[in-house]
């Protein structure tokens, strides 16, 4: 079992090289074969995984540039095990899923590229092994929005590479800087996770530091104001493209403050609680309103993904065993929620080759089905109780409420704003008359459609209902983050702000 | 009177024998011709390789004193390091003219003699602390450039090799008149005896004013010969032309191999300067390294031709590296050469393919390398788009690909050193160089076949140049796996000669 997140990484990568001798026709049997495998694997993984430890588990190190302190290092807890779960399951589902037509096989092997980097983001513990696979995220995805998208595809690429490849090496110059203290601090050079974890900083290395990893993280979350990349990307990429944008690499960087900025920097984070929870609120209210102006469907869920990500961004830095379980927790149900979606959209627009609102009208009449899942989704994007989506907000939320009522009362707004927006688009689409004759030769998901739709409303409904499954060994690994920011923090002050912040009592 | 003796053991010989290899098979491939006419282009490009082999394990195989030749000669580490970036750089660039079409330089054995005097040449340069012997290496090496580039036989390589030769005859000028004052100065044209008489005479402070300003005209002069050499800004204006002039194969040649040799002299020659902490020459070393990495990463923006792109871009590389000569820590020289030998690999990868993509009908002043012959690139020939693609995301310093690793060593060689400014300069600039790499990946990748287009790709391809392409990405995409020994083995030279 210790080789296994290794074989998680790189069995995709593997698969899709060997890929290139099938023949393009079978590409995509291929495809779901290989998904399923890892998604099995992934579950074997948290069959494997021992839930009362709060540890890194699965450990494996192995020396690569061992003068300058650069391994691979892997290892699980419970915040990634969930995301790795949640990444696999989220890949299987879309490649099932998958009604592209042109050059399938490069897509195929795209895809498994991707989910070899996305895997290997989410466990490595070593920190240049996370920038490689973090920045090798960034090829596929630039292939999959500039050639499979719209028509303002070349564009969208290149806007999407650039801004996340300037955010990540500003990023790379502070993990360097860290390096660097590691090495006058202890006299050895380590990029290990772990052995980080370990070394005080004062204060305003801190701070610079976390400004630096805040780059990086902060234009991929994205944040007010880095997220004008999003919608365009979104807008434009496919629909695979779209489902692992949403439901993979926008958690890439929240995961990042949890395991990066919060327990190195612990004094930063409380330092930059009101910067941080002042973007998020203003992703929340602001991007709700944009979204509600949307016509066209796509970027009405691109918007509301920004404003999601707001809440996830507010229970991160409520920084309380509370608000981070749920900013995780919501983090994997806005991947299920938002992959959902955006392979819904996926459905009408193979049907008719728009997105536009406004084009459709009563499908509820000959698209029953379609009309039900879709709401199901819907109601768990606005966070209805019973859903994924409101476990997460409300736990997010709730850690929030700690640090400041008013600030929580206001980002609740979330919850009243996506009703508005969402019931509104659902309401243009599939109440009323069928008047279009276009409209009314749409044949209701069938097969691949309501198997991958069906898995992902099944999800939606039972996390909402026993999120417990999840949350249990979640709150064990958080705990300890929490843990280790008291203990490094080194201003007297902080110490009280996280104790006073973490006395509600954990969630059971 | 007494006679003079000279003890052949106090002659060190063994220093000169790498040079000494690659001259006599020069020679020998000059004899081959004179008795077989017309023999065919694989048999020299083999001597040559054959040589320098023979060479690079001669160099290997010194041990000992590094002096020798009455101090003329020092094979010191990163004089045998650098000899070995530039014997390894030629071996692979020679091989590209193994090609399918036929070109009129290869006709000629001269060309492949040319080749390995060029290489003695810069073997001299790297491995000599004497300006005399450093200007003879270095124009020994730059008139056989000047006749290999002309030698291409089209109306842009003969303006390409005269735009250069007057470039740098203007270079050799300056090197000329900087040695002048310097030797005027201190008496002496040895480059230790020099800053060691500059530290003593305290040369370079202001108290001591004829001289201060003295020590600085020469050294703005050797700064400006070396800048042609190192293409820094504002000597960088030739490179495009020169590069668009010659064949790609001889064009990634020039952005890789003489400038190794020029960085070898830099290190040599800035050594005392930026020990000296002086503020004017700090301050004009900083900005001509800053503008060098930024304005041709500013004008590559423009390009349309992926040739001429990738001159700027080596001239922005140059100025990456020429940022570790500034930084002048261990770890930075060391930044220094691991850059270089991965920024080779990348550099052959990148140019390799643009000659192995080059076509038949080619005529003058009209480039087969602009960005729309490469539309769609990848649904006609996907391996050749996915390699080229591949080279050119490593030039951009995307992990894990070779150049990566030599950025990262260098950025963090940068921020070691306290100079957190200049690291953010790079990866800024890495960012806007992303961009133009982007683009020929875009069009390669993203667009369409053009309609009617030339659909033949890969015209130039031989199978021993594909192999030496394959080897290299190869090399490309495992490089996580060498940096580690790459690094100790550069560790122990440099610091075997203290710098």
């Amino acid at each position: 079992m210790e080789n296994i997140l290794s074989m998680l990484i790189f069995f995709p990568a593997v698969a899709a090289t060997v890929g290139f001798m099938i023949h393009k026709d079978s590409m995509r049997q291929f495809g779901v074969v290989v998904t399923i495998v890892e998604f099995v694997l992934a579950l074997l993984l948290w069959y494997h995984f021992d839930s009362q430890v709060a540890q890194m588990q699965f450990v494996q190190t192995l020396p690569l540039i061992s003068s300058y302190g650069i391994n691979y290092v892997v290892g699980v807890d419970g915040v990634s095990l969930f995301l790795v779960i949640m990444i696999t399951f989220m890949t299987m589902i879309a490649v099932i899923g998958l009604t592209e037509k042109k050059a399938v096989k490069n897509l195929i092997i795209t895809i498994l590229y991707l989910e070899m980097t996305m895997v290997g983001v989410f466990v490595s513990l070593d920190l240049i092994m996370f920038y490689i696979f973090w920045e090798l995220t960034l090829i596929p995805m630039f292939y999959i929005i500039g050639f499979w998208g719209a028509e303002k595809r070349f564009h969208a690429a290149i806007k999407f590479f650039l801004y996340t490849f300037i955010g990540s090496l500003i990023m790379l110059i502070g993990m360097l800087y860290f390096g660097y203290i590691y090495h006058e601090t202890t006299g050895v050079w380590s990029f290990n996770l772990l052995d980080w974890y370990s070394v005080v900083l004062p204060f305003d290395v801190q701070l610079w530091l976390f400004i630096a990893f805040f780059f990086g993280f902060a234009v991929k979350v994205p944040m007010f104001p880095f997220h004008t990349w999003l919608p365009l990307a979104h807008s434009q990429a496919p629909t695979i493209g779209s489902i692992v944008l949403a439901a993979v690499l926008l958690k890439m960087e929240t995961y990042g403050f949890i395991r990066f900025s919060l327990p190195l920097f612990p004094d930063a984070s409380v330092y930059f609680m009101p910067f941080m929870a002042t973007l998020g609120i203003i992703a929340i209210i602001y991007t709700a309103m944009v979204a509600y102006a949307q016509e066209d469907m796509k970027q009405m869920i691109a918007y509301s993904s920004i404003s999601h990500m707001g809440v996830i961004i507010l229970g991160v830095f409520a920084l309380n065993t509370e608000g981070i379980s749920g900013a995780v927790f919501l983090m994997i149900g806005h991947g299920v929620v938002s992959g959902a979606l955006f392979m819904s959209v996926g459905v009408l627009y193979d049907r008719r080759k728009t997105k536009m609102i406004k084009e459709f009208g009563g499908l509820a009449k000959n698209m029953p089905m379609f009309a039900l899942v879709y709401a199901v989704v819907l109601m768990a994007s606005i966070g209805l109780p019973l859903t994924v989506g409101f476990v997460g907000e409300f736990l997010s939320l709730l850690g929030f409420f700690k640090v400041s009522p008013i600030l929580t009362f206001i980002a609740s707004l979330t919850i009243v704003l996506s009703a508005v927006y969402m019931l509104g688009m659902y309401k243009r689409t599939f109440f009323g008359e069928l008047i279009k004759d276009e409209n009314k030769v749409m044949k209701d998901i069938h097969g691949r459609e309501l198997l991958a739709l069906g898995s992902l409303v099944f999800l939606i409904i039972s996390l909402g209902v026993y999120p417990k499954v999840i949350l249990e060994p979640l709150n064990v690994s958080v705990e300890k983050v929490v843990k280790i920011m008291d203990v490094k923090s080194v201003d007297e002050k902080t110490k009280e702000r996280l104790r006073s912040l973490n006395s509600i009592g954990e969630v059971k | 009177m007494e006679p003079i003796s000279i003890n052949i053991e106090s002659l060190n010989l063994g220093t000169l024998a790498p040079m000494f290899i690659t001259i006599i098979g020069a020679i020998s491939i000059l004899l081959t011709d004179l008795f077989n006419k017309e023999k065919h282009k694989s048999l020299y490009v083999i001597l040559v390789v054959l040589f320098l082999v023979f060479d690079l394990f001669t160099l290997l195989a010194h041990t000992g004193n590094p002096s020798g030749m009455f101090d003329l000669m020092h094979l010191d580490g990163i004089a045998i390091l650098s000899q070995c970036i530039i014997i390894g750089g030629a071996i692979l660039f020679v091989l590209l003219s193994l090609s399918k079409l036929r070109f009129q330089e290869f006709r000629y054995a001269e060309f492949f003699a040319l080749y390995l005097f060029t290489i003695a040449g810069f073997q001299f340069m790297v491995s000599s602390d004497s300006l005399i012997l450093i200007f003879i290496g270095l124009e020994t090496a730059s008139l056989s450039l000047y006749t290999m580039i002309a030698m291409h036989n089209r109306m842009t390589s003969i303006e390409a090799a005269v735009k250069y030769f007057t470039m740098g005859a203007l270079a050799a000028a300056f090197f000329a008149f900087g040695a002048m004052i310097f030797y005027g100065l201190t008496g002496s044209l040895d480059l230790s005896e020099i800053s060691q008489i500059i530290v003593q005479e305290n040369f370079l402070s202001s108290e001591n004013y004829a001289n201060y300003v003295f020590i600085l005209t020469g050294f703005v002069f050797m700064f400006a010969a070396l800048g042609f050499k190192l293409s820094l800004f504002p000597y960088h204006v030739w490179v495009p032309d020169v590069y668009r002039g010659s064949s790609s194969a001889m064009a990634g040649f020039l952005s890789v191999v003489p400038k190794m040799a020029g960085f070898v002299v830099a290190i040599r020659f800035f050594e005392v300067f930026i020990a000296s902490d002086d503020i004017i020459i700090k301050t004009m070393l900083y900005t001509t390294i800053v503008l060098t990495i930024t304005i041709p990463n500013l004008i590559a923006l423009h390009q349309t031709d992926i040739k001429r792109m990738l001159a700027y871009s080596s001239i922005s590389n140059a100025g990456m590296a020429m940022a570790a000569v500034y930084i002048g820590t261990t770890q930075a020289t060391t930044a220094l050469f691991l850059y270089w030998i991965l920024f080779t690999i990348t550099n052959f990868g990148a140019f390799g393919m643009l000659w192995l993509n080059r076509g038949k009908e080619q005529k003058d002043y009209e480039s087969p390398y602009t960005f729309e012959k490469y539309s769609g690139l990848v649904q006609i020939s996907p391996f050749a788009a996915s390699i080229l693609a591949m080279f050119l995301f490593a030039l951009t310093g995307l992990p894990p690909f070779a150049l990566f690793w030599g950025k990262m060593y260098l950025v963090a060689s940068a921020v070691n050193a306290g100079q957190i400014a200049l690291a953010v300069i790079i990866v800024l600039n890495s960012a806007i160089a992303a961009y133009y790499y982007l683009r020929p990946i875009s069009y390669m990748f993203l667009k369409d076949p053009i309609e009617g287009a030339n659909k033949k790709f890969m015209q130039n391809a031989s199978t021993p140049m594909k192999s030496v392409i394959g080897i290299c990405v190869f090399l490309a995409i495992i490089s996580v796996l060498t940096i580690e020994p790459l690094l100790q083995v550069i560790t122990y030279y440099v610091t075997s000669t203290g710098f």
